[in-house]
């Protein structure tokens, strides 16, 4: 502050200079964005136009109403909601067990689970690659969505386990001793006592274990043929021919599975970033 | 993340109450333990073996044993048919570790600013920081047709307006850096966010103390900020290396299967294995991607003693 009083000059052009810096990574940040929701809102004719033109042009919804009557998206909306959501449902109910026993109980080979479980979250997807192909196929899951929730468990559950473990961990002790001195089961303690404590922790996690699973490629790609998820119609989305890129189309649906996205995260603002740490810096 | 909880100091208990809730933990973790054998360990086993055959994946039960003849085989007229001797390999190898360095490299420069920017004090800071989660919150596959179209040499506003109508995806050598701003868009604010959490939790008092010696911003952050910032910073860079060794959507939708063979490891396993069907090849590249993974892993832990407890 003394800087103020000192050299007024240089204090306000630093300041100057530290706003530019400001505007210079919002624009970085969102301008890729804004220019895809603008494209989604314009006519085809217009893409041919120059960018201040292009700006001002008329907004059209067109894009939209073609996405959302096109049955492949149509099905793949309801594909990426059915997978993401299943999986994830089955990683907190199975990686809450798994995280109290982590966080509350005191067992040998602990430290190996957990580095079994933090190697399996940073395991590259193409390792088992061709194992679960011949899996799925086996166990005749090719093309079926529950091909993929079985699937997308490989990176949801260790990132539920380890980022749940974290917040059992934080929780008081007394609370779960209370119960046991009442004689309650584990599964009890954990269903009547843990789960309402833990509550924001399981909508957080979940959260960022729904996203990691509405992204997801490789598998998506792999295992299925024609029931595909939103990522992998957006990837491949056609025009007419296969050399026309209808890219209004193909913005309007991303920006159809973005915003979504985009709402959950703003809303879940603190709890993400909480969430995102637990995990990894905790030094 | 500490793997030891510091557990609260329990009132002295029996034995017997000991071995029964060890009894029970074994109990709790058993559904996510098979559910990781069942999807990863198993599987992975499976890729181990089949790479040492060769196997259609139509028909993975007429499997003939060949040893390592996926990894390195030459036949008698001089063909070679291992992988290792296969140059586009080699050029997917490449390829990707350019990718992961340069992009894991700005990544951590450029979060490192964001973060700093975000951290001090200035109006409009909240929305900075919402700004910030944007990118992240944006499916990569959507970023990469996003770029796309950026790029494209006759609608993009790079493509067409920056660059006058080059198709700069066009070549494998040129897409490659096109590919790295992507990623380091996409991904920046996630660095952000982490180095930003570390950056919150460094003590206040030492930088009082620090102006109060005369210390400029710049010798605070080269003295202060970065070594305390150093644990935060090291496991970003580990779990953010480790995602770019293994990518493969960016690839995929912005240079098509074909083109990702040459630019992705994974790209090149999945061509291999999916598109050509070649079970025992496609399984062959495969660990030797896993292998690769885990000796940076290991490289990674041991030089800078990255602890994750």
């Amino acid at each position: 502050m003394n800087l103020k009083t000192k050299n007024p000059a240089l204090y306000y052009l630093q300041r100057a200079a530290f706003y530019v810096l400001v505007l210079v990574i919002a624009f970085y940040l969102l301008a890729p964005f804004f220019w895809a929701v603008l494209t989604s809102l314009r006519a085809p004719g217009d893409l041919f136009l120059a960018p201040a033109q292009f700006i001002t042009a008329q907004t059209t919804f067109q894009n939209y109403t073609q996405v959302f009557a096109n049955p492949n998206f149509q099905r793949g909306l309801l594909y990426s909601l059915v997978v993401a959501v299943g999986s994830v449902l089955i990683s907190l109910l199975i990686g809450s067990f798994a995280a109290y026993a982590l966080g509350r109980f005191r067992f040998r080979g602990k430290q190996i689970i957990m580095y079994v479980i933090l190697a399996v979250s940073v395991f590259p997807q193409i390792a088992v690659l061709s194992g679960l192909y011949t899996l799925i196929s086996t166990l005749g899951l090719y093309n079926n969505p529950v091909g993929l929730i079985l699937t997308y468990l490989i990176f949801t559950i260790p990132f539920t386990v380890w980022v749940l473990t974290s917040f059992v961990r934080d929780i008081p002790g007394e609370l779960e001793e209370a119960a046991l001195v009442d004689g309650a089961s584990p599964l009890q303690t954990l269903f009547q006592v843990l789960f309402p404590v833990m509550m924001p922790a399981l909508v957080t996690t979940g959260l960022l274990a729904f996203i990691n699973a509405w992204n997801e490629y490789l598998f998506a790609l792999t295992f299925t043929s024609t029931n595909r998820t939103v990522p992998v119609v957006i990837a491949n989305y056609s025009g007419a021919t296969q050399f026309d890129q209808p890219w209004g189309q193909i913005m309007a649906a991303s920006i159809v599975v973005t915003i979504p996205l985009i709402i959950l995260v703003l809303v879940f603002q603190r709890n993400i970033v909480s969430g995102l740490t637990a995990g990894a810096v905790k030094g | 993340m500490t793997v030891n909880p510091t557990a609260p100091t329990r009132p002295v208990r029996t034995r017997g109450i000991e071995a029964a809730r060890a009894r029970q933990a074994i109990w709790l973790l058993l559904p996510t333990l098979i559910a990781i054998a069942l999807v990863a360990g198993y599987p992975l086993y499976r890729t181990i073996y089949f790479s040492l055959f060769e196997a259609n994946l139509t028909t993975p039960d007429q499997r003939s044993f060949i040893g390592l003849g996926n990894f390195w085989f030459t036949t008698e007229d001089g063909v070679a048919l291992g992988f290792l001797q296969d140059p586009k390999w080699w050029g997917a190898v490449k390829n990707t570790l350019l990718f992961t360095v340069v992009s894991v490299t700005l990544e951590t420069i450029f979060g490192m600013i964001i973060a700093l920017v975000v951290n001090s004090a200035f109006k409009g800071r909240g929305l900075l920081r919402t700004a910030m989660l944007v990118p992240w919150a944006i499916p990569t596959v959507v970023s990469a047709q996003m770029w796309s179209y950026l790029y494209n040499d006759t609608f993009g506003l790079i493509g067409r307006g920056l660059l006058g109508g080059q198709a700069l995806l066009a070549n494998t050598d040129s897409a490659i850096w096109a590919l790295i701003a992507v990623d380091v868009w996409k991904t920046t604010s996630f660095m952000a966010l982490l180095i930003l959490a570390g950056l919150q939790s460094l003590p206040s008092d030492m930088y009082e103390a620090a102006d109060m010696d005369g210390a400029s911003k710049w010798t605070q952050f080269w003295r202060l900020t970065l070594p305390l910032l150093r644990p935060a910073l090291l496991v970003a860079l580990v779990f953010r290396s480790l995602d770019a060794l293994r990518v493969f959507d960016i690839m995929s939708v912005m240079l098509g299967n074909v083109n990702a063979a040459a630019t992705s490891m994974t790209g090149y396993a999945r061509q291999a294995l999916i598109d050509n069907s070649l079970l025992g090849y496609g399984s062959a590249v495969s660990v030797a991607i896993f292998v690769i993974i885990m000796v940076i892993v290991v490289i990674y832990v041991t030089a800078f003693r990255v602890k994750f407890d």
